[in-house]
């Protein structure tokens, strides 16, 4: 009985080792894809990196990423790859352009207009004495 | 007067904040809009759905306006849409060729034969590269191809009778013109 279950055992645990084989043994494409999935977001559940998810879209992407790095595509090819088919929402550093202009200028915009404001107020106390007044 | 006027300003500020913060909680951020739209349709041939010895080719469909509808067996918004399909099909306003996404023909022909076939031809994607090609990340997805084979609309999410009728048939009919 238990000659056949060590026998069960090393026979489930041959197959499972001849499923789990790693989709990339290359260390290189490996980290390549780690640190270039880490930047993009996963569509089907928003807030978690391509890296994160285990959504069965990631699992696809990932692997379609790791075939275009295997041929020798770089990281800006592949990522643009992506954002022709996703657009720019896929990834979590959104590039500056027209429809990202306010997105990336419009807080120093808000500092530029609370400066001037601010500005003004205290130009208008200082000439008068209420400031000067306190401050004494 | 005013004084008043410069106390209302953040008020003002405040109203236009919740103005867009209300108009927020009507949008779904799971609609990301497509890049693709305005771009040409990724060109593919696939096998048919059931009959594998056969192929559907985007190539075949130029010069006409016609629906890509992404769609699986193991999708439950799709079953929801499915109804809606039949109906446009009955319409013959438009032909709605369908893609199987990551399915398998056995399943997918099942649901077909108990719900009926609203597509002119089905092709398949098992892999789900296809879809890559056409940035789907949910299905149902649905494309309105016009005759150069340029995609001019991306329905994210099943076809609501409300869609069809604001923005899929003004649009599609105006395309064949």
């Amino acid at each position: 009985m238990k000659k056949l279950f060590i026998l069960i055992l090393l026979l489930t645990n041959a197959a499972f080792a001849g499923d789990a084989k790693p989709l990339a043994d290359d260390p290189v494409i490996e980290a390549r894809l780690k640190a270039m999935s880490s930047e993009l977001r996963c569509l089907v559940c928003q807030n978690t990196t391509l890296a994160d998810s285990t959504a069965p879209l990631a699992e696809d992407l990932r692997k379609e990423i790791r075939v275009q790095m295997r041929a020798g595509k770089s990281d800006q090819e592949v990522v643009d790859y992506l954002v022709a088919r996703y657009g720019d929402f896929v990834r979590y550093r959104p590039p500056v352009n027209n429809e990202t202009a306010l997105l990336w200028f419009g807080p120093f915009l808000l500092l530029l207009i609370g400066g001037f404001v601010l500005f003004r107020v205290l130009k208008k106390h200082a000439g008068s004495d209420d400031i000067q007044g306190e401050d004494a | 007067m005013k004084r008043t006027a410069k106390f209302l300003i953040p008020l003002a500020l405040f109203l236009i904040a919740v103005g867009f913060l209300f108009k927020g909680l009507f949008l779904d951020p799971h609609e990301v809009p497509s890049p693709l739209v305005g771009k040409p349709a990724p060109a593919f041939t696939a096998p048919l759905l059931s009959d594998s010895g056969n192929s559907f080719n985007t190539a075949d469909m130029k010069g006409k306006v016609w629906l890509l509808n992404v769609w699986a067996s193991w999708c439950v918004a799709c079953r929801e849409e499915h109804p809606v399909l039949v109906a446009i099909a009955k319409t013959g306003i438009v032909d709605t060729y369908g893609l199987d996404y990551k399915d398998t023909d056995l399943e997918a022909q099942a649901v077909i034969d108990e719900n009926g076939n609203p597509y002119k031809q089905i092709a398949t994607d098992i892999d789900g590269k296809i879809g890559i090609d056409y940035g789907v990340y949910g299905v149902p997805e649905t494309y309105v191809i016009d005759k150069k084979g340029i995609i001019r609309y991306k329905q994210i999410g099943p076809i609501t009778e409300e869609a069809f009728f604001s923005k899929i048939l003004p649009l599609v009919k105006e395309l064949q013109k």
